[in-house]
């Protein structure tokens, strides 16, 4: 388990001082895929670092496991650190050791012998699926490949915690999938817990159980990622969920469907992730006579099942049959927005 | 025009590359030692003492200030002491060495200072000690430009070597000078000029050959 207690930050930049982190309390549990999500300059680098103390907290305490790392230094944190792997947004590798040169050097310095260290390492290539790049130097591989050498470096000495600092931004979305897959892969079979920092919410939504969003320094809401999607509080948090759903360009595209379809009715239906897994649409077309298209449909995956949003046309009905549609809809807690 | 003595070409051959190499070799380990220290005092460093770094790199400025003939001047009473004479081979030594070694750990520091922070980052992620910081990230990511870094500092010494060569130790420049323009034997002059060039592309042929080898990037 790892605690945060009213850790702050404070950074002396010539004269000025920069409060990089703001009083956060913030309790991850063993085995959860834990996500910080912010602009950048919200903090969460900081943040991050401070679970393995790259970066000591100005106030506060850091708990793992419930001992206080604050105050460790020397022999004892490098200790505590063995334990932690950490991936980075530019991998960070050794480009003058090979990938399995790369994922021995934590090896090397935890002291494992030889004979051990190489076991391990072929165990590490295999897990990430790197066999027959082994030896291969970083200038080599493509960027998704090196990210697994990161990752595989981090799991060598076998921690209980992996911190991924933006570890998917300098990735395709492609990659990117890749990459959340693999670290899911860990997370279940491995059992780590995995806390992760990024900008991207297609990442969070995908992989964590919880998500805490940050904004100048502060946690501003901490939840599921079904209730910050679902019931986004803080503005911040609203800005990133539109920006995942697509409805910015809500106004936009409500206006071009108004005009291409003038004699038509346009609703926007919202499903939720705990209902969307069910045919409501289907069903509801077979009660009624209307034709409804879809003219724009914007639903993702995430954690805990499909989400998302899409407008529909509806035609060729009478009043009665179009206020069915709309009631079924309700009664199957579909959120239904009537644009026309 | 009178012919060349090449007994005399030999040990002059001799006397420059034994000048350049002992010179090369402990300003490489003084320069190097001085490199670390000035790069892990530095600010944000890993031992970060920030007068200690201030005094050193004062020092460093003010040796690399020094012109090389002035210096072989001013380092004649050290040289007695250390090799018991001024004039020979052996005597260019000191100087060379005190002039090369402020060049070599600058050149240190700057190819350290190239080093990507975020794998030092990493490392200390891994719970790596400062020696081991040093040792399996530091100097190793660094090599090629330390490498290439000692080939530049051999060819700056084969021509401190003809330097030092013109007011009294052995080697090349002191056959080309003394012989060759002093006593107008061009022959002379010319020989030990092509002989010196071809060292110096030797030496810079080694250097290149080697960083290409370890250069991964």
């Amino acid at each position: 388990m790892i605690e945060l207690r009213n850790v702050h930050k404070v950074f002396q930049v010539k004269s000025q001082e920069i409060h990089a982190v703001h009083g956060v309390n913030l309790t991850i549990q063993d085995g959860e895929i834990f996500g910080i999500i912010g602009y950048s300059g919200a903090g969460k680098s900081t943040l991050i670092r401070m679970i393995n103390q790259l970066e000591k907290q100005t106030e506060g305490e850091v708990i793992i496991d419930g001992e206080s790392i604050g105050s460790l230094s020397g022999k004892a944190l490098r200790e505590k650190r063995m334990k932690m792997g950490m991936i980075f947004q530019h991998f960070n590798l050794l480009w003058s050791r090979t990938v399995a040169e790369n994922i021995e050097l934590p090896l090397e310095i935890a002291k494992v012998d030889k004979k051990t260290r190489k076991e391990r390492v072929q165990e590490l290539i295999r897990l990430v699926g790197l066999e027959g790049r082994e030896h291969a130097y970083p200038s080599e591989l493509s960027g998704g490949q090196k990210q697994r050498v990161g990752i595989a470096r981090a799991l060598a000495n076998q921690p209980s915690i992996l911190l991924c600092d933006e570890a998917t931004s300098a990735l395709d979305p492609e990659t990117t999938q890749s990459i959340l897959d693999l670290l899911i892969k860990i997370n279940e079979q491995l059992k780590i817990t995995i806390v992760l920092i990024t900008h991207q919410m297609e990442v969070v939504q995908k992989i964590c159980h919880r998500i805490a969003v940050m904004s100048e320094g502060k946690v501003v809401e901490l939840n599921t990622v079904k209730e910050i999607f679902e019931h986004p509080q803080h503005e911040v948090t609203k800005r990133f969920v539109r920006d995942v759903s697509g409805s910015e360009n809500m106004v936009r595209i409500s206006k071009e469907l108004q005009t291409m379809y003038p004699d038509s009715h346009i609703l926007r239906l919202h499903f939720s992730s705990d209902i969307s897994s069910r045919p409501i649409l289907a069903d509801v077309i077979r009660k009624t006579n209307l034709s409804v298209s879809i003219v724009n449909s914007n639903i993702t995956h995430s954690m805990v099942g499909p989400m998302g949003s899409m407008y529909v046309c509806v035609d060729d009905g009478t009043e009665e049959e179009y206020q069915t549609f709309i009631q079924y809809l309700l009664d199957e807690h579909v959120k239904v927005e009537v644009f026309q | 025009m009178s012919a060349i003595n090449w007994d005399q070409m030999i040990v002059a051959i001799k006397e420059t590359i034994l000048m350049t190499s002992i010179s090369l070799f402990f300003a490489v380990i003084f320069g190097g030692i001085i490199g670390i220290l000035l790069y892990i005092t530095q600010k944000d460093s890993l031992c970060q003492i920030p007068i200690f770094n201030r005094i050193t790199d004062f020092i460093i400025n003010v040796f690399r200030a020094i012109p090389f003939i002035i210096l072989l001047c001013c380092m004649i009473p050290i040289t007695i002491i250390l090799v018991g004479g001024m004039l020979g081979f052996k005597a260019a030594i000191p100087s060379l060495v005190v002039s090369a070694t402020p060049f070599y750990a600058r050149m240190c520091l700057i190819a350290f200072n190239e080093v990507d922070k975020g794998t030092i980052e990493a490392s200390k992620s891994m719970g790596a000690s400062n020696l081991e910081i040093m040792l399996k990230v530091v100097l190793p990511e660094s090599a090629p430009a330390l490498v290439s870094g000692i080939a530049l500092l051999g060819v700056n010494l084969v021509g401190y070597t003809a330097m030092a060569g013109a007011i009294g130790s052995g080697g090349l420049g002191n056959l080309a000078y003394m012989y060759g323009y002093v006593r107008r034997n061009n022959a002379i002059l010319y020989t030990s000029t092509a002989i010196v060039v071809l060292i110096v592309f030797v030496i810079q042929y080694i250097g290149d050959v080697i960083t290409r080898r370890i250069d991964k990037r």
